[in-house]
This record gives C-alpha cells, sequence and structure tokens, in this order.
C-alpha cells in the first residue's frame, strides 16, 4: 500500500514537470545507460533492420543497403533447395527431445538430491553433475574424439576386446541423434537440477512433517507433495523452453558433426545451415531468408507461448 | 524434521536407488575428463597401435612439451584468452551493473521503456547473417580483438540478475544519499558496489566463464594465429590434423612422427585446466547466481 501511495506521487510529480527538466534531473543515470543503450542499438537493433538482407541480393561492396531488392527470390530459392522440411524438422525434434528427457531427469535428480541422506555424498555428487555445465562445446568434442574414434577410440577398443566389431560413428548419421541428446542432457543435468532443487528447498518443510506425522512413505511424499508443488515451475520451464523451440544449439551441432556431410541427414539444423549456407558465400541470400524465417518464426512462438502463461499463471509471463 | 530422519524400509529402499543412480552419474559426469586426461599422459606409439584407453600403459610427457614447444601458437593462445577474459569480464561487470542499477532506481522515470527495449532483443533478434556482415563490413572486426570482447560484454540475463540482486538492496541508501547532495554515478560506484559483492562474484563469474569457453566470435572473425584463443586453437587442433594425416595417408607421404594425438589430450587439459582448477571454489557463486536469476527480472 505505502509502495502504491509513494508511485502514485512519484507519478504527479513527473507529469507536473516538463519534459525538459526531467532529462537534466536524470541526466547522471542517462549518461550510466548510455553504453548499454549504445551496445544494444549497435549489436541487437542493427541486426534486426539487417533482416531486410532476405529480400537482397547482398554484394559485399554495395553494403545492406546497396545491395539490390529481389523480391521473394532468396526464400524460392531456399524452398527449391529441399533444405528447409528436413533442417525445421530436425531442430523442432532435437529441441523436443532435449526439453522433455532433460526436463525429466533433472526434476528425478533435483528429488533424488533433495530426499537421500549423507550430506558430503550429495554434495559431492552435485558438484561432479555440476561440472560438465563448465566445459565448452570443443571440449566436449575432443572427449567425443577420445571415446568414438574408429581407429583409436575407448568405445571401439573395448569392442575389439570384446570380440566384436568396430563401429564407425562418424561414417553413420544413425546413432547421432542419440549421441546428441545424450550429450546435451549430460551437459545440462546439474544445471537443472539446481535449479529445481532451489525450488524443493523453499517449499513449506510442515506439509512433509505433517506427512510424516500421518505416517507417509518417501514414495507418497514425493508423488503427492514434491512433484504437485513443482508442476508451476515446470510449467514455465516448458513453455520458456518451447518458446526457443526453433533456436538450436548451434555448439552442439557444429562442434560434434563438423559439417561432415555423412552425418548432415540427421544433424543439420537451421542454425548449421545458416552458418554454413553464409560461409560458402555464394548462399548468402539463402543464409538470409533461412535466417529470417527463423527469426520470425521462433518471436511467433514466444509470444504465443508467453501469451499461454499469461492465462495459466500471470505472474510468471516474461513480459 | 526428527521424524523425517527415521530409516524406515521406504527409506532405505529410495537412499539404495538414490546412491546407486547418484554413483552411476557421477561416474557418467567424471569419467570422461579421466579418459582424457589418461589420454594426455599416454605414450603416443602405444596410441597409434592401441588406441585411447582407461589407464596409463606407457607414461609420456610429449604431447605436453610439443603444446609448449611452439610458443607462437599456444602460449599466444592462452595470453590471448587469458586478456580477453579479464577485460571482458571487468567490462561486462561495469555495464550490467550499472544498468540494472539504473533500472531497478525507483525514481527514473522511464525504467519501464528501458527495461523492454533491452529485454526485447532476448525475444527477438536478426540471427547470424546480418550480425556478421555488420561485424565484419561495418566494425572492421576481422582479425580485430575487439571482436572477441565486445559482442559478450553486456548480456542481458546478467543484468537482469544484477537488477534483481539491487532491487533487494534498501532504497533508503539511495534517497539519503541523495539528500546529502550524491551524484547517482558515485551513489552506484561508493554505496551500491560495495553492498552487492556476492553479485558481482556471480555475475563475475558468469562473464568470465562465458569468455574463457568462447570459440564462436574467434571461429568468426579471427583468421590471424597470433590472435587465437584456446578453444579456437583446440577446435583447430582437433580437426585439422585429421584431415593433414588422412591427406598425406592419401599421397603416400609420411608425416613426421609428432605425438598428435597426446597433443590433442594434452591441449585440452591445458584449455579446461583452469577451469577445474577453480570449479571447486567458485561452484557455489554459480549456484547463488542460479538462484537469484530463477527469480523473475
Amino acid at each position: 500500500m505505502k509502495v502504491n501511495s509513494r508511485s502514485k506521487r512519484l507519478k504527479e510529480s513527473y507529469s507536473s514537470k516538463s519534459f525538459s527538466q526531467l532529462i537534466s534531473e536524470n541526466k547522471v543515470l542517462l549518461l550510466m545507460l548510455l553504453p548499454a543503450v549504445i551496445f544494444t542499438i549497435v549489436f541487437s537493433y542493427l541486426p534486426m533492420g539487417g533482416l531486410v538482407l532476405a529480400f537482397k541480393n547482398f554484394r559485399y561492396a554495395d553494403g545492406i543497403f546497396g545491395s539490390p531488392w529481389v523480391g521473394m527470390t532468396n526464400f524460392k530459392f531456399l524452398i527449391l533447395s529441399g533444405k528447409l522440411w528436413p533442417i525445421t524438422r530436425n531442430t523442432l525434434l532435437y529441441n523436443f527431445a532435449f526439453i522433455v528427457i532433460g526436463m525429466v531427469l533433472q526434476i528425478a535428480f533435483a528429488i533424488i538430491l533433495s530426499e537421500v541422506s549423507g550430506k558430503r555424498f550429495k554434495k559431492f555428487a552435485q558438484s561432479s553433475m555440476f561440472l560438465p555445465h563448465f566445459i565448452s562445446w570443443v571440449v566436449v568434442a575432443a572427449i567425443a574424439y577420445n571415446i568414438f574414434n574408429y581407429e583409436k577410440g575407448v568405445l571401439n577398443n573395448l569392442l575389439v576386446s570384446l570380440g566384436r566389431e568396430r563401429i564407425n560413428i562418424y561414417n553413420n548419421p544413425k546413432p547421432w541423434p542419440y549421441i546428441l541428446i545424450f550429450l546435451k542432457t549430460w551437459k545440462g543435468l546439474g544445471y537443472g537440477s539446481v535449479v529445481y532443487l532451489a525450488v524443493i528447498t523453499g517449499l513449506d518443510q510442515e506439509m512433509y512433517e505433517a506427512a510424516d506425522i500421518d505416517g507417509a512413505n518417501v514414495w507418497q511424499k514425493i508423488f503427492r507433495i514434491t512433484v504437485p508443488s513443482l508442476i508451476p515451475t515446470i510449467m514455465i520451464m516448458l513453455l520458456l523452453a518451447l518458446g526457443q523451440i526453433f533456436r538450436g544449439d548451434f555448439g552442439l551441432f557444429y562442434q560434434l558433426v563438423k559439417a561432415n556431410p555423412i552425418l548432415l541427414p540427421t544433424t543439420d539444423i537451421i542454425d548449421t545451415y545458416v552458418f554454413r549456407a553464409l560461409m560458402s558465400t555464394s548462399d548468402i541470400g539463402m543464409a538470409a531468408a533461412a535466417g529470417f524465417y527463423q527469426s520470425v518464426v521462433c518471436f511467433i512462438t514466444i509470444v504465443v507461448f508467453n501469451y499461454m502463461i499469461k492465462k495459466i499463471q500471470p505472474d510468471y509471463a516474461l513480459y | 524434521m526428527a521424524v523425517r530422519r527415521l530409516f524406515t524400509r521406504d527409506r532405505i529402499i529410495f537412499n539404495i536407488i538414490g546412491y546407486m543412480l547418484l554413483i552411476l552419474v557421477c561416474i557418467i559426469c567424471i569419467l570422461p575428463f579421466y579418459l582424457i586426461i589418461v589420454g594426455s599422459f599416454t605414450d603416443e606409439g602405444t596410441i597409434i597401435r592401441e588406441g585411447f584407453g582407461l589407464w596409463i600403459p606407457k607414461f609420456s610427457l610429449e604431447g605436453y612439451k610439443l603444446c609448449l614447444k611452439d610458443p607462437t601458437t599456444v602460449l599466444n593462445a592462452y595470453k590471448n584468452t587469458i586478456f580477453v577474459t579479464i577485460v571482458g569480464t571487468v567490462l561486462s561487470i561495469i555495464m550490467t551493473t550499472m544498468t540494472g542499477y539504473v533500472l531497478q532506481r525507483k525514481d527514473f522515470p522511464w525504467r519501464n521503456g528501458f527495461s523492454f527495449f533491452f529485454f526485447f532483443t532476448m525475444l527477438f533478434n536478426g540471427g547470424l547473417v546480418p550480425y556478421y556482415i555488420l561485424c565484419i563490413r561495418y566494425l572492421r572486426f576481422k582479425n580485430n580483438i575487439l571482436a572477441l570482447i565486445l559482442p559478450m560484454i553486456f548480456p542481458v540475463f546478467n543484468m537482469i540478475i544484477a537488477k534483481t540482486f539491487m532491487r533487494s538492496i534498501p532504497d533508503a541508501i539511495t534517497e539519503s544519499a541523495k539528500i546529502d547532495g550524491a551524484n547517482d554515478f558515485l551513489i552506484y560506484l561508493r554505496l551500491i558496489m560495495p553492498l552487492s559483492k556476492p553479485l558481482i562474484a556471480t555475475i563475475g563469474l558468469f562473464s568470465a566463464l562465458a569468455y574463457w569457453n568462447d570459440w564462436y566470435s574467434c571461429m568468426l572473425f579471427i583468421d590471424d594465429e597470433v590472435k587465437f584463443t584456446l578453444q579456437y586453437y583446440l577446435q583447430r587442433l582437433l580437426g585439422s590434423v585429421d584431415a593433414l594425416r588422412k591427406l598425406a595417408d592419401k599421397a603416400g607421404i609420411a608425416i613426421p612422427q609428432l605425438p598428435m594425438e597426446s597433443m590433442k589430450m594434452a591441449m585440452t587439459i591445458i584449455t579446461i585446466g583452469p577451469i577445474i582448477l577453480v570449479y571447486p571454489f567458485v561452484q557455489r557463486y554459480f549456484v547463488r547466481g542460479l538462484t537469484i536469476g530463477a527469480v523473475k527480472g
């Protein structure tokens, strides 16, 4: 109530002042914002304007604004290339698998960490699980090389010593969805479970004490108290993740697959396609069209999912 | 609480299953690091003959020696990475906390407008193509060390964490200093920043990790070997040597017997070494940052 009346008072004081008066009163604060504002205009808003490239035939010498308009030609070529559907499908399916499998395991391990006894061991386990979050996808690629390499990999050595045949994983697109999903889940497990664990430790302990007095067992407490209490968080995390479903994890796909043409049918996502097209300069138009498509579709999904969050639980909406 | 601690049958079963799963996950999370360490200390001849293994049959430091033998590349990459990480992290802390401070000031009339201005960039962006062309053609980022620092200098997520944290500092501090006639920048620098040490630790670590692990900017903008960062150097090493060797095999040329395989693993260890060393000390700040960040900005 107090805050309300104060902010009302502030509002009244704003309206009674002229614009230039407000500027001069806040000039230091405005100056403090200036670096971030300039940064954001240059690195975020100017590229948004650059989206017009999708409708242009980019020529380096003419720049973004000097290059000639070509209407929908870039999109026509993109569609004719037949790539649009496979990369969209891969992006969506991978992200969907990442979200579902990642969330289930993160929640499961958050619950295990919160219920299991033995403080020392729990701490050690949490630290080990968190470790993969701290390394880059380049290092993960080095690990994959160590394990999966055809002649030298640990996995193949193990297979040979068991009397089985070597498998050439870098020559076969089939196992890659499993490998990529495994690595993504591996890297995100510790981080995600810390988030859910924080929510669980914040829950009202009286609920558990009451359940203990009523003679509830561990499973009942997990499935009747913990999981239902996590539902709002789960919904929010789910909707936030779904809002980003058209945006792939470029680092994962690029570093692990290295644009290996044999693997691309099952591993090419929108982000890697755009990158490759951009780097082979002749395809800049198609790269721009695919990037435009991704930006717009991404934005629409975020707006739609935010609208849904707002309907379910307005407190958690992004804006 | 005392009642919960009782070891009833269901609790014992839960603990057994829980421990087994946790041990399994710990092994899966730590084993890859162990394999890399083993590979990095294994003699090259053994790797060529028997491949990477679970233990070291013949100990060798050749991989590390080779990494350090060529100071123009590896040591340079180390220097570049440290420089970029320190400068980038400091600038990023200043940018995010300063912005976060202004945006949480309740007496700043345009705070909602500016908040949305920054926040909108999390919802919508131009994507790689316009960004790349802007940086290369207009900002002249090619082989410019600024290209490794500037793009990550203002993570909006960190700014929101800063804003949320500073909101918990009583307004009375700012108000009374204003009455005493202090200027807003000095209030931020002298009063708010000293009270924000946990915040600075957290977003500083977020930033430092992001800079240390960055290969993307280097891959996009840097061609000049002298300016490579560690991560990008490792990326090139993992990719190019294999290609080179295949080419040489096909052409029937013998590549001089360099310990390339153990070098790759040694280079990986050199790249993640500092992270693993500081990890036990900084981990709790990360956890704290996650919980601050979980609150909506």
